[in-house]
């Protein structure tokens, strides 16, 4: 039987990008896009990615029920990906759409950019969108064969701050410095884009389908 | 060390195929877009835009297997446009693998659109595209107009008023081209790009007149532009995307390089 990953559909956005490039780099693997709570748990690996807004996002992972589909994966000692908003999700409280409770898995906090200066006194452009270094706050195997400080495809106006040292796997910096990825156990979660961030970002997903934490 | 500025080649695409051929060395089909963009994403562009210039409705399902296509074999940041006119085609674009979408005339036409579109899909997603053309004489302030119709057909708004209502109503990302440029080889309308660029609280793309590759760093540097779209210097072989990406590095730009 071959390994089954499963990515979370909930029915917010394009997941053709997150499936077409797991499926560029799977190897033997089977890629299901599932809304199906029932899926997502039998899964030997989960994605959770995500866009736009956080409120309708945690809104129809919890009239779904993927939103405990998604704690019990992780407590099964599954490895789970999660992808922006994704990652967001995991967070305690965002406050987007005037504070949103998320699925509290770390305790980092999604703040907004807001009126961000750049270094040379001219105003940040919010979204956050582009080519931005990561800088590997640790050795992970998520980040076997990606170079520190190489850049991945971000897209967000809101981003993850507050997490414990040992839990931010990567940095950013856009005006302040912030999580761009995170992990605890057999969760790892990123701002960025993968499936969008060319040959690094397939690395990592690569990466990602063999970790075994 | 930041955010890098970006290096868009826009491809023009009629029933499913590249016009305005490109015209790579050694390219086994010059027409098909899907190659294309695989050449574009080997080179290191940063994204691509895809502008559907297909006139026929029926014709447009080539379009979305096209953008497919492109989405199942090239890992960068897709942005398509031409014609987007509902939600419907937004959802249709998106599914298709799209990650951006540029929305051009019905914006002009019906701008509660924008609106509806950026709270349905989210700004990241909504591109509006601005064609300007100036309209002020020489000895004036400048000033530029929205212009529709490829340029033709005046609308009587004022560009830099437009840019900051479009993002007021959740345009993520504002395409600027300056319609007095466009194919003129003779650099961005930097003023324009400027006047857009600090008016703005989102990223701009500079487009229209690029003919050489000082013309890209300019349009960073002082026209204040987050991203570049050239079309033709690329199409021709005339600069590739890298040699354009190491210009604009050793002009002081910060690019991705790796």
């Amino acid at each position: 039987m071959s390994e089954v990953v499963a990515v979370i559909d909930y029915g917010m956005g394009n997941l053709h990008s997150a499936g077409k490039a797991l499926e560029k780099v799977a190897s033997g693997q089977q890629i299901v896009i599932t809304g199906d709570p029932a899926q997502v748990r039998a899964a030997d690996r989960v994605v959770f990615p995500g866009v736009g807004a956080i409120r309708d996002c945690i809104a129809v992972l919890r009239e779904t029920g993927l939103d405990q589909a998604i704690l019990d994966v992780i407590a099964a000692g599954k490895p789970v990906l999660g992808i922006c908003v994704g990652m967001q999700a995991l967070m305690a409280r965002s406050e987007e759409n005037n504070g949103v409770e998320c699925l509290g898995v770390f305790d980092g906090q999604v703040t907004f950019f807001g009126e961000l200066q750049s270094d040379t006194g001219g105003r940040l452009k919010v979204p956050h969108m582009g080519w931005n270094q990561v800088q590997q706050g640790m050795a992970h195997p998520m980040w076997a064969g990606i170079a520190d400080n190489t850049r991945f495809y971000f897209v967000h106006s809101y981003c993850v701050t507050g997490l414990a040292d040992e839990e931010v796997a990567g940095r950013c910096e856009y005006g302040l410095s912030f999580a761009a990825a995170a992990t605890r156990k057999n969760v790892f979660a990123v701002q960025f884009h993968p499936e969008k961030s060319a040959d690094a970002g397939l690395t990592l997903l690569e990466n990602f389908l063999r970790w075994r934490p | 060390m930041g955010l890098a500025k970006r290096i868009i080649p826009c491809l023009d695409v009629d029933a499913g195929r590249v016009v305005k051929g490109v015209q790579f060395v050694d390219i086994r089909d010059a027409g098909d877009p899907v190659e294309i963009a695989k050449r574009y994403n080997d080179a290191g562009a940063d994204e691509i835009t895809f502008l559907d210039i297909t006139a026929s409705h029926q014709e447009r399902d080539t379009t979305l297997h096209t953008v497919e296509q492109i989405a199942s074999q090239v890992f960068i940041p897709l942005t398509v446009g031409g014609g987007v006119r509902t939600l419907e085609d937004i959802r249709n674009l998106l599914n298709a693998g799209a990650d951006k979408v540029g929305i051009n005339s019905a914006a002009v036409h019906n701008p509660e659109f924008v609106r509806e579109a950026a709270e349905r899909f989210g700004s990241q997603c909504i591109v509006v595209a601005i064609d300007a053309k100036k309209v002020s004489a020489e000895s004036e302030t400048n000033r530029w107009e929205i212009f529709t119709h490829g340029g033709r057909k005046p609308t009587g708004l004022d560009a830099v008023a437009w840019a900051r209502k479009m993002t007021d109503y959740g345009a993520g990302e504002i395409l600027l081209t300056s319609m007095d440029r466009d194919g003129t080889k003779n650099g961005f309308d930097i003023a324009l790009t400027r006047a857009i660029a600090d008016a703005v609280p989102v990223p701009v793309i500079a487009s229209g007149g690029v003919g050489n590759l000082q013309h890209l760093v300019d349009g960073v540097v002082q026209g204040g532009a987050d991203a570049v779209l050239a079309a033709s210097i690329f199409h021709f072989g005339e600069y590739s995307v890298q040699e354009a990406k190491q210009f604009m590095q050793a002009a002081g730009v910060e690019m991705r390089l790796d």
